[in-house]
């Protein structure tokens, strides 16, 4: 009895800090609705700082707790000035775009947490009077997990004094409710919106500076906490403090027992409770219906075929890189085989979100479902390069179906979080099971047949598989189908009103997605030769989203642009120092200057130019 | 302003295309060897290694290089990812005219760069990664690795585990390929030593996603004799904290795989565990002259003590100053013939040879006990543990590769 008892105070120790890292994500998608990935990193400079502070004031308790606040609040006042520089320019950018931003700054924060504090892990002293164990019922519990216990509650009821019990509290849980109504009201959303930021940076500077009595503070804490960060966010229901709480004890718990079962649940089992908790309950457990988007924005121009001119200049381009491995060197067609591969993973994503108004966290599932398919094919049918290639893209239509059948029940946030489940899943399932899937050493020798296995024969097939891939999706996008699917996303009770089967047209819609990014993913296994389970993971998934978003998401050659500019602009970065800081510059760059993406900046450069007609209205 | 914008834009969109420029001719004269390896994942392990590479190579083109032919290095980050390392080592070699590779940590990234060596038909020396399956189940014949891998580091610990005549073990390992291998072979390996040994608790926590208290608590109530342990890192620091403040490790002996690493052991700093038996290496203590040597010089380079990371590099390139001159060219095939059999007499762990049956190196590790001084966490009571007395034999180890 004693232990069980004790297990479950280790479970709600974790609970607490998992909330704490968790409350100010979430109250800063609550109001701004910014998908905020540099939470994480928000997160390590509290621990870093926390450690700097705490090993050089004297020790002692007041030294200690002192070190923890100052620490939050510099923390705090990073996020003041992101906010101010950065993000504050890029609130009317579509929907998610600000992601992008906040993508930059966590590449940024990695440089420059390495350049001041060193690549070797600082592990801190503990808490001074909490540094000890005590006994509860004969078994040894820790008094700084006590602590935590009761800080975490603490924390929550000092938000919710906030929300409640002051005006501008009151004002910002207006604004997560309607934020068209706050301004029309007349209250400044700028400084709502700062506010809001700090509060929740300096809440994730708190939690990884609460940190340092637990565990040694270290370059991977970022992306460590970010994932399950978003997980309890979700669980609980955007916008919602106290859910992220029970989703944090949740988790907490459910791992601290399931352990003592089956050990290797760990890895997926948050992804697997917020799947569940997503499939019975499609906001979260406190969410609210409507709590998934962001405000109502400008709706989207609508597609026009491209002119005459404008075909010719594509075709010519097309040329242009079909007869490019006869100039370029022989590594410069294999980097293009990794464009190519690029552009037809962003474009299926593209598909999914631009026009289905889907947005996936997880497409990398179907992408990687693909290069899994074509490897085990030729691993285990012994079959030659073509079969796998075909088979790739069918194994991800058949991934895609089921997954597919769940997530459009869904919308917004909820949706993206969902594919992110099902790609962590697929992820931990290929990472544990190595009889089969290869676990993380993945599967090896997987190169084209001897036929193709010269760079510029290669460099054709994946020609021919890539540009008719995209060639496909955007027929598609100006099919019925693809009408379709633009009028659901724009107004799904309108074409239902017009008798067409909404949830199945989007169902179509996300496994044709999943097949074109299967082809992707089988064109860049052979391109490899090998495949790994990070094809499946969350930097994959991300990549994509960013490509999309930087592209521009409301035009189609914004996924193309995207890819691009990405895999050129990174292969290029990657041979310098600090490379990480350069890309991360670079991202916000555009960003600022290309709040529509790099489509939306070509397209008013055109125009500006003269090379394009203002559009008509 | 709108026309400067624009113009940036462009500006931008047109530089990485600067990349697609063909590559000049290799410079006459010059060696060119191509290095990839997870800089800026993990800095705390592969700086220390880049450190001492660079050490050797400026050691070796004072010298004179080989016959009066200079070494140059190109050094690329692999951002952890297999794919981004590659496409590096297709451009080192196809580009930059790289005659071998070197490098790699993580040990999906040594495979995925082993399989590319095969299908290119490239030399790689594999410096760093652990994974049995480079040199045994996934072997190629291009490939070669040096540091003492999974399999040999667990075998030198069950062979002082054995010593303790303890019955019942429990284990704890991230949950990965490196920890199960690892489990795996202590497990066999304990068990031809000491017939009726018990396994009675595995913990497999997600690599730097452990939840310490949670698995030490598991740990503990398996009431183990004692444990044998493969966290490391950021894992190792919060199960050594936890266990410590749990009453873990009282009245048990913990075996623990790279703990005595400086790379592991220094951040641990006070709260270094005290008498567990760990493979790693005490740079200050070893006094063999090449050693000393080494050490003089590494301080003065780079003004910090050397790690396991930078022995390794320096080793590295030692291992290939040694293949280019008994190749005496920089042809692969003259390369892999060389490769073969390979000895490095004098190097600061001592003589080691590349086993021409399954391409492990002989490079051997430190087995001994961890302890405190001055607030450091250092070993102590250790040995030199030759890497070719944990191999199996040569006939052995050739049955289990892949046939050519």
């Amino acid at each position: 009895m004693g232990f069980y008892f004790a297990q479950l105070l280790t479970g709600l120790a974790n609970a607490s800090s998992l909330f704490l890292i968790a409350c100010g994500l979430s109250i800063i998608f609550g109001v701004t609705r910014i998908v905020n990935f540099a939470h994480g990193s928000f997160y390590m400079i509290g621990a870093y700082l926390a450690y700097t502070l705490v090993t050089t004031l004297p020790h002692g308790i007041f030294g200690f707790w002192f070190s923890v606040v100052v620490a939050a609040l510099i923390v705090g006042v990073v996020g003041l000035l992101i906010e101010l520089t950065i993000l504050r320019r890029i609130y009317h950018a579509p929907e998610l775009f600000q992601l992008v931003a906040t993508f930059g700054v966590v590449l940024i924060i990695q440089d420059v947490a390495l350049a001041i504090w060193g690549a070797e892990d600082l592990l801190g002293p503990r808490a001074p009077g909490l540094d000890r164990a005590v006994r509860i019922m004969g078994e040894p519990i820790p008094e700084y997990d006590l602590a935590l216990i009761l800080i975490g509650p603490l924390v929550l009821a000092g938000i919710w004094v906030l929300f409640h019990r002051t005006r501008w509290g009151v004002l910002v849980r207006a604004a997560t409710q309607d934020r068209e109504m706050v301004d029309a009201l007349g209250v400044n959303q700028a400084w709502l919106f700062s506010g809001v930021f700090v509060l929740g940076s300096a809440l994730a500077g708190l939690g990884g500076a609460l940190q340092i009595p637990r565990e040694a503070v270290s370059l991977q804490m970022d992306l460590s906490v970010i994932g399950e960060a978003f997980v309890v966010v979700v669980i609980g229901g955007m916008g919602s403090v106290a859910g992220a709480f029970v989703a944090a004890v949740l988790i907490s718990v459910l791992n601290a027992f399931a352990i003592l079962v089956f050990p290797q649940i760990s890895i997926v089992l948050p992804f697997v409770v917020m799947a569940v908790v997503l499939i019975v309950r499609p906001y979260g457990l406190f969410g609210k219906p409507g709590s998934e988007h962001g405000g109502a924005e400008e709706p989207e121009q609508p597609l026009r075929l491209l002119s005459p001119q404008a075909t010719m200049v594509l075709m010519a381009l097309v040329m242009v890189l079909a007869a490019s491995p006869a100039v370029v060197s022989e590594f410069s067609t294999t980097l293009l085989v990794d464009v190519m591969v690029a552009t037809l993973f962003a474009v299926s994503l593209h598909f999914m979100m631009g026009l289905g108004g889907m947005v996936s966290f997880g497409h990398a599932a179907y992408f990687g479902v693909g290069a899994y398919g074509a490897a085990m094919t030729v691993k285990y049918l012994g079959l030659g390069m073509l079969p796998a290639m075909a088979i790739g893209p069918l194994a991800a239509a058949g991934a895609a179906l089921v997954f597919g059948w769940f997530c459009v029940r869904l919308s917004g946030v909820y949706l993206a979080m969902l594919t992110l489940a099902a790609a962590q899943i697929l992820w931990g399932v290929t990472f544990q099971w190595q009889e089969f899937a290869g676990g993380d050493d993945g599967i090896l020798g997987v190169w084209p047949d001897k036929w193709a296995s010269d760079d510029w024969i290669y460099f054709y097939v994946a020609f021919v598989l890539c540009v008719g891939g995209i060639w496909l999706m955007r027929r598609v996008a100006h099919a019925p189908f693809g009408y379709g699917l633009r009028g659901i996303r724009d107004s799904a009770i309108r074409a239902e009103a017009l008798g067409m089967d909404v949830k199945f047209h989007q169902w179509m819609g996300f496994t044709l997605a999943g097949a074109v990014a299967g082809l992707a993913g089988a064109v860049f296994a052979f391109s490899k030769g090998s495949v790994f389970p990070d094809v499946l993971g969350i930097g994959q998934s991300v990549d994509g989203l960013i490509m999309v978003l930087l592209g521009g998401i409301h035009a189609l050659a914004g996924p193309i642009f995207g890819a691009g500019v990405f895999v050129l602009i990174e292969d290029w970065v990657l041979k310098l120092d600090y490379w990480r800081f350069i890309f991360g510059a670079i991202i916000l760059l555009v960003v600022l200057l290309a709040p529509d993406g790099v489509a939306g900046g070509v397209d008013r450069l055109l125009r500006a130019l003269g090379l394009r007609k203002e559009r008509e209205s | 302003m709108q026309m400067i914008r624009r113009k940036l834009l462009g500006a931008l969109a047109a530089l990485p295309m600067l990349g697609m420029i063909p590559g000049a001719a290799q410079a006459e004269g010059k060696i060119v060897i191509g290095e990839i390896n997870s800089y800026t994942r993990l800095p705390a392990f592969t700086e220390p290694y880049k450190k001492g590479w660079t050490l050797a190579m400026e050691e070796l083109n004072a010298a004179g290089g080989i016959d009066g032919r200079m070494i140059e290095v190109i050094s690329r980050d692999d951002t952890g990812d297999p794919a981004t390392a590659i496409r590096i080592a297709e451009e080192l070699t196809s580009k930059e005219g790289a005659v071998m590779i070197f490098g790699t940590f993580l040990s999906n990234i040594g495979l995925a760069v082993a399989d590319f060596a095969k299908q290119k038909e490239v030399l790689f020396l594999a410096s760093e990664p652990l994974s049995d399956a480079i040199v045994w189940s996934k072997g190629n014949k291009y490939t070669y690795r040096l540091r003492p891998s999974t399999h040999m580091q667990a075998a030198m610990l069950a062979e002082r585990a054995a010593k303790l005549g303890k019955k019942k073990w429990a284990t704890v390992a991230p949950n990965y390929a490196y920890g199960k291998d690892a489990v795996a072979a202590f497990k066999s390996e304990l068990t031809k030593l000491q017939p009726g040994v018990e396994f009675v608790e595995e913990q497999w926590p997600p690599v730097f996603k452990i939840d310490a208290g949670s698995t030490v608590r598991a740990l503990e109530a398996s009431k183990p004799d004692a444990i044998f342990n493969v966290t490391f890192g950021g894992d190792l620091a919060k199960f050594v904290r936890e266990g410590s403040l749990r009453f873990l490790f009282e009245d048990r002996t913990v075996v623990s795989l790279l703990t005595g690493e400086p790379e592991y052991l220094n951040p641990l700093g006070t709260e270094a565990p005290e008498g567990w038996i760990v493979t790693g290496y005490p740079p200050e203590q070893i006094e063999t002259d090449e050693h000393k040597a080494f050490m003089a010089a590494y301080e003065a380079r780079w003004g910090e003590a050397p790690k396991t990371g930078s022995i390794v590099g320096y080793n590295s390139m030692l291992a290939i100053k040694a293949v280019l001159m008994k190749a005496g060219s920089v042809e692969t095939e003259a390369l892999l013939a060389a490769m073969e059999g390979l000895e490095i007499p004098t190097s600061p762990t001592g003589p080691f040879m590349f086993r021409a049956a399954d391409h492990q190196s002989t490079m051997g590790a430190y087995v001994g006990l961890t302890t405190q001084k001055d607030g450091m966490g250092m070993m102590t009571d250790w040995a030199y543990a030759d890497g070719a007395d944990y191999l199996p034999s040569e006939e052995e180890a050739a049955k289990l590769r892949p046939a050519e």
